[in-house]
């Protein structure tokens, strides 16, 4: 043969692999459906198992062939996403994750967590390639329609600055030519821009891809001020060598609903994942009991109805419908306990993170912002 | 061997050689193949690409490059602010790659030359100092040696008001270099014009009359026309000025910060070292070996003739190194170039940083991306292009001798 | 070494000074002229000053904690310490191939395994804390030693041919990843996320990975460069030349997340892979380049005289070109190897942990670190030059065994 057998192989053999790796489904286009992730081995196994394009119900069927939950979170926020001395992961949004995984399939340590960057959590979640985003997203309409489902917010969060305690800075005025630290690719530089444009301040931007270097260079002396949402401050606060030499000014530049997401495209793991968040809140209203982490089995046992169903001793709170146990929402609520457990166990008086007093995620019966619909 | 499918002297090849053994026809055949297999290719993957687009709502249009880009950027050789829009953002950035690319290059060359001629001295230590410089930038990934150049030692500077104050006055602390620089005032633009018009006549003149004295043997006194030139034109230009062509902006601590005069931010400064002792490292070597490649008789023979190293050095060897350094040379340039993209892990705004960013703020990720991919290209293939015609250039007037 | 400087005894005992003597050696080498002199003492300066202060952080200021306190991440990163026993079954299957190289053949072989040697003695007996400080690892990193003597002793034989041991070695390649990726809960081996693997070990499976499946796509494309088909031959350029003239970062950065949209949706793949993707694609340009190189050295009438004893095309590629080509471009696949190695920090952008990154990540973990970022870089920066120099050292030696550039 001759000289084009080589290449003529070689095309051969991509072509084949090609094909093999599957074809373009036939995807309707009625509504705008999500993308299925598979886990692929490393390159040492086999074919690659191909799943069709999901719609209603594939999510959680993936879950549970699974056998875990995957979310992306953080590892490095205290309080939120972190790590303990063993290496495991907890933190706010952890426990989210968790409450979930124990609604699902019965075990809140079957999850996986992802740790992503800022600039990942968009396309993590569009590609479908986890199952939920607990990571401090604040909720907003473009990344509601770019991004994916947006649950029901959790967090409600603002954005904020911290200086040094003897810096003399007590607002934006005081600011006018300091250099401001921030994280680049993120809703909080903007804000910063906007609110230094609007009041006709300079500043000088210094602006880090990772946040751990944002903080770093604040502490370093780098800049003079940093700015993120208020909760995150708090967190690096504590987090601080001496955290008294700081200080986080009382002004909130901006709204950040914190929001869990889930993938665009299966409304019924959309529907799940918002009644376990609706069951973690509505377990902390006196009316449903209160149900918290060690009184489960006293609520089942009493005569309140609300909290007999939530946790599926009376009447089809939904469970049917979305293709779990009755009891799910009870695992979840044995596995974290109510929103009030969940916030304090980091962040409350006794939390193991920080202190921040609860402003506006004071449960509505007391006057906050933390409201969800009745689950009957 | 059988003859029976060899052509008989009376008949042409057709017929004999059946079409699956034909070159000819087999060669056809495949390039008809390979050319639908690639076709094929690049359909299945654009395929991909717009459905996978559709899927998720992505864009693929440019629509974005007008609107206002919303993020602050670091520092910009042109002014910029959140209100300016993508376009300009990605412009700054390319603006910043450049800038660093370019006094990056500069330095490194000078450095790298001064460690390959080191590397080449007979003084035993200098020598020795020039190999473990060498060894040690060679054997150091450049992230690594930027994570040092920054976080552990720009960042770890005295705070602004424990700075170090050089005369001139200079500033060096944790937020930078802050230099006293001279300033074009109002009238200092008709200093600056006639400079430039008298610099590019005077190296006008110093070719032509040196080529002129080259070929005619007569003395032309280049050298002194050209500086006469440039003369005329300083005096000229002041004149023009008003006899006040420049002003000292000296930096002055406000508030927070210095303001005026030069600032070097300590990320671009980390940056620029970084980048430039690395290179330096592979630079020395090039010129070493170019260098070294020069025959060793070409030096004996100068010295027979009666030059002095330092012109045997100017006038022999370096020329003739040249052709040997020059391609090398400008693959490093190249490296030093792409290099700049890792300024993003030490908060420095080149090309590639602010990509990213403004991939995060409009959400066009592919569009975006292949503007990146196409202006680093177009960089390299620059450079290449100046490579290839300087070597091409060199060869013929070798052959030419 | 005596000197006659009078000319009129100018036949008797003239002899130059002998040049072993040291004062002798210090004139001529540092003090020959007046400009020699001065650099030599501005040089002395220059180290004593630098030198001692150097020495002085190094013993005294410098605070070690972060690599002191718990070296095994900076090795195995977050890999669950229940599971460790799977990385240590890897590298003992290492050391035993390598033995069993330096048993086949000899050589370089040697050189190869002595490093290893010295590496393991010397991670052996630092002194450090953590787990890596406990008696089990320290004498696991001792076992490694006779397992490569075992090897070589095993490679001695005379029925071990070098098929087998090549075929250890590709064994290997696969088996090691999937010892430590694993297969499902429940089993004896439990899977361990590509997430929870960090340190040195992932920048050695990306370098290794990468070179190794960089080759054949290399090779491919080098001879697709050189194929007479415009349009095969059109493809391999543009894809060369494009790959070279954009930055590995940008590459890392397509293959993390842009690609995922040029597959078909239901295609993901783990994020180690797509690192790994990235930096084979950057391999095999590089690759192609220094193939193209090897198979323009090879003289054409190799080709003729093929063609003469009537080998088709294909046949004198694979028979007659490709060994000798290869073999002239083994250095300058090692040299690329070495900064592939050094180019796998890079993936710190698209959140791999790998050697740097977990330097970086441990400087975050505790809040008493906060000062001691050199001491930390300084160290990796240490780590990445001890390798990289004994590996540079391991080419020069395959260069001088292959006789390359000799002929």
């Amino acid at each position: 043969m001759r000289k084009i057998l080589l290449p003529l192989a070689g095309l051969m053999i991509l072509a084949v692999l090609l094909a093999a790796c599957g074809s373009p489904s036939g995807v309707e286009t009625v509504e705008v459906v999500v993308t299925e992730i598979v886990e692929v081995e490393v390159p040492t196994e086999g074919e690659v198992q191909v799943v069709n394009a999901p719609g209603y119900g594939e999510i959680l069927a993936r879950v549970q062939e699974r056998g875990r939950v995957v979310c992306a979170g953080r590892t490095d926020l205290l309080g939120f996403g972190y790590l303990d001395a063993d290496g495991g992961n907890i933190g706010f949004d952890i426990d989210l994750c968790r409450a979930v995984a124990a609604a699902v399939l019965g075990d809140p340590d079957a999850i996986e967590i992802v740790p992503v960057t800022a600039a990942e959590r968009g396309p993590v979640i569009q590609t479908g390639e986890v199952d939920l985003l607990s990571r401090n997203v604040t909720w907003t309409s473009s990344r509601d329609a770019q991004w994916g489902n947006f649950t029901i917010t959790m967090f409600y969060d603002g954005q904020g600055y911290m200086v040094r305690g003897d810096s003399g800075i007590e607002s934006q005025d005081d600011m006018d030519g300091a250099s401001v630290c921030v994280t680049s690719g993120t809703t909080t530089e903007k804000n910063l821009a906007a609110d230094f444009r609007e009041r006709g301040l300079d500043f000088e931007a210094v602006i880090f891809e990772d946040t751990a270097s944002v903080y770093n260079a604040f502490f370093e002396g780098r800049c003079d001020v940093t700015t993120s949402d208020r909760s995150q401050l708090a967190a690096v606060q504590a987090g601080a060598d001496n955290p008294d030499d700081y200080v986080i000014l009382p002004m909130i530049i901006s709204k950040e609903p914190l929001t869990p997401v889930v993938p665009h495209g299966d409304d019924q793991w959309f529907d799940i994942v918002k009644l376990v968040m609706y069951a973690l809140i509505n377990a902390e209203n006196p009316a449903y009991g209160p149900i918290t982490q060690a009184t489960v089995d006293d609520v089942l046992a009493s005569e309140n109805i609300k909290g007999r169903t939530v946790l599926g001793a009376e009447g089809d709170w939904g469970y049917s419908a979305v293709g779990l146990d009755a009891d799910a929402l009870a695992n979840a609520l044995r596995a974290v306990g109510n929103y009030g457990e969940v916030y304090n166990r980091y962040m409350g008086p006794d939390g193991i993170a920080f202190t921040l007093p609860r402003g506006l995620n004071i449960h509505w019966t007391e006057g906050g912002l933390i409201y969800a619909p009745p689950i009957k | 061997m059988s003859s029976s499918n060899l052509p008989s002297k009376s008949q042409g090849s057709e017929g004999i050689i059946p079409i699956w053994r034909d070159e000819r026809a087999l060669t056809a055949a495949a390039q008809v193949i390979s050319a639908i297999l690639m076709l094929g290719g690049l359909i299945w993957v654009g395929v991909n690409l717009l459905e996978a687009a559709e899927l998720r709502g992505l864009s693929l249009g440019f629509d974005f490059i007008n609107e206002p880009s919303g993020f602050p950027i670091s520092e910009s050789v042109i002014p910029y602010d959140d209100s300016y829009p993508f376009g300009t953002a990605f412009l700054v950035g390319l603006l910043n790659t450049l800038k660093v690319s370019i006094i990056g290059i500069f330095l490194a060359t000078i450095l790298g030359t001064i460690v390959g001629l080191a590397r080449l001295s007979t003084n035993w230590i200098v020598n020795k100092i020039a190999l473990v410089y060498i060894e040690i930038h060679r054997n150091i990934p450049l992230l690594v040696l930027l994570f040092v150049w920054y976080f552990a030692i720009f960042n770890k500077l005295p705070p602004t008001k424990e700075g170090l104050e050089l005369p001139g006055p200079i500033y060096l602390n944790q937020r930078g270099l802050f230099l006293s620089w001279p300033r074009l005032t109002e009238t200092g633009e008709g200093f600056a014009i006639s400079l430039l018009v008298g610099l590019i006549l005077a190296i006008i003149a110093w070719i032509t009359l040196r080529r002129l004295r080259e070929r005619s043997g007569r003395s032309t006194y280049f050298a002194g026309v050209s500086f006469a030139i440039i003369l005329v034109s300083i005096v000229l230009g002041l004149a023009l000025s008003a006899w006040q062509p420049l002003w000292i902006d000296v930096p002055v601590f406000e508030g927070f910060n210095f303001t005026g005069g030069l600032r070097l931010t300590p990320e671009f400064a980390a940056l620029l070292v970084g980048l430039a002792m690395y290179t330096a490292a592979f630079i020395a070597e090039v010129v070493r070996a170019g260098i070294q490649a020069v025959d060793l008789g070409q030096m004996e023979a100068a010295k027979a003739v009666g030059l002095k190293p330092m012109q045997t050095l100017g006038l022999v060897i370096i020329p003739q190194a040249m052709r040997i350094i020059i391609p090398p040379l400008i693959s490093q340039f190249l490296n030093l170039t792409k290099n700049t993209s890792l300024a993003l892990a030490i908060g420095y705004a080149d090309l590639f940083f602010v990509g990213r960013t403004m991939i995060n703020q409009a959400g066009r990720a592919v569009p975006i991306f292949g503007m990146i991919m196409v202006t680093y290209l177009i960089i390299s293939l620059i450079m290449s292009f100046v490579m290839n015609a300087y070597n091409r250039k060199i060869q013929i007037s070798e052959k030419s001798v | 070494m005596t000197e006659t400087g009078n000319t009129q005894q100018a036949s008797v005992n003239i002899r130059p000074p002998s040049p072993t003597k040291p004062v002798v050696w210090i004139r001529r080498n540092l003090f020959n002229n007046w400009f020699n002199s001065l650099l030599t003492l501005l040089a002395l300066g220059m180290i004593y000053f630098i030198g001692r202060a150097v020495l002085e952080w190094v013993f005294t200021t410098a605070d070690w904690r972060p690599v002191t306190d718990n070296p095994i991440l900076y090795l195995v990163g977050q890999y669950p310490r229940d599971q460790l026993w799977r990385v240590g079954v890897s590298l003992l299957l290492v050391s035993f191939l390598t033995g069993m190289s330096w048993g086949k053949w000899r050589g370089i072989m040697r050189t190869f395994a002595t490093l290893l040697a010295a590496g393991f003695v010397i991670l052996a007996i630092i002194p450090v804390g953590g787990q890596m400080g406990s008696l089990t690892v320290r004498i696991f990193f001792l076992i490694n030693l006779p397992a490569i003597f075992l090897g070589f002793l095993l490679g001695s034989r005379r029925f071990v041919t070098a098929r087998w041991v090549l075929g250890g070695w590709l064994f290997s390649f696969v088996a090691i990843p999937f010892l430590l990726h694993g297969i499902g809960e429940g089993t004896v081996l439990p899977i361990v996320e590509t997430t929870l693997w960090g340190g040195l070990m992932v920048t050695l499976i990306l370098a290794v990975g990468g070179i190794l499946l960089s080759f054949p796509l290399g090779v491919l494309l080098a001879l697709g460069r050189q194929s007479s088909l415009p349009v095969i031959k059109g493809f391999s350029i543009v894809f060369i030349e494009g790959i070279r003239g954009v930055p590995l970062i940008t590459i890392l950065f397509m293959s993390s997340i842009i690609l995922a949209l040029f597959l078909p949706p239901e295609l993901r793949i783990d994020r180690l892979v797509r690192a790994l993707i990235g930096m084979t694609i950057f391999s095999a340009a590089y690759t192609a380049e220094n193939v193209r190189g090897g198979l323009q050295a090879v003289p054409d009438g190799q080709i003729e005289a093929a063609k003469a004893v009537g080998l088709n095309k294909f046949q004198t590629t694979l028979l007659i070109v490709l060994p000798q080509a290869l073999r002239a471009v083994i250095p300058a696949i090692v040299g690329q190897f070495i900064s592939l190695f050094k180019d796998t920090t890079l993936v710190i952008i698209v959140a791999i942990v790998e050697l740097l990154n977990i330097g970086k990540s441990i400087l975050q973990s505790d809040v008493t670190y906060l000062q001691l970022q050199l001491e930390v870089y300084i160290f990796i920066a240490a780590v990445f030059w001890i390798l990289s120099f004994f590996m540079s050292f391991a080419s020069r030696r395959l260069e001088t065994v292959l006789g390359v550039g000799e002929r």
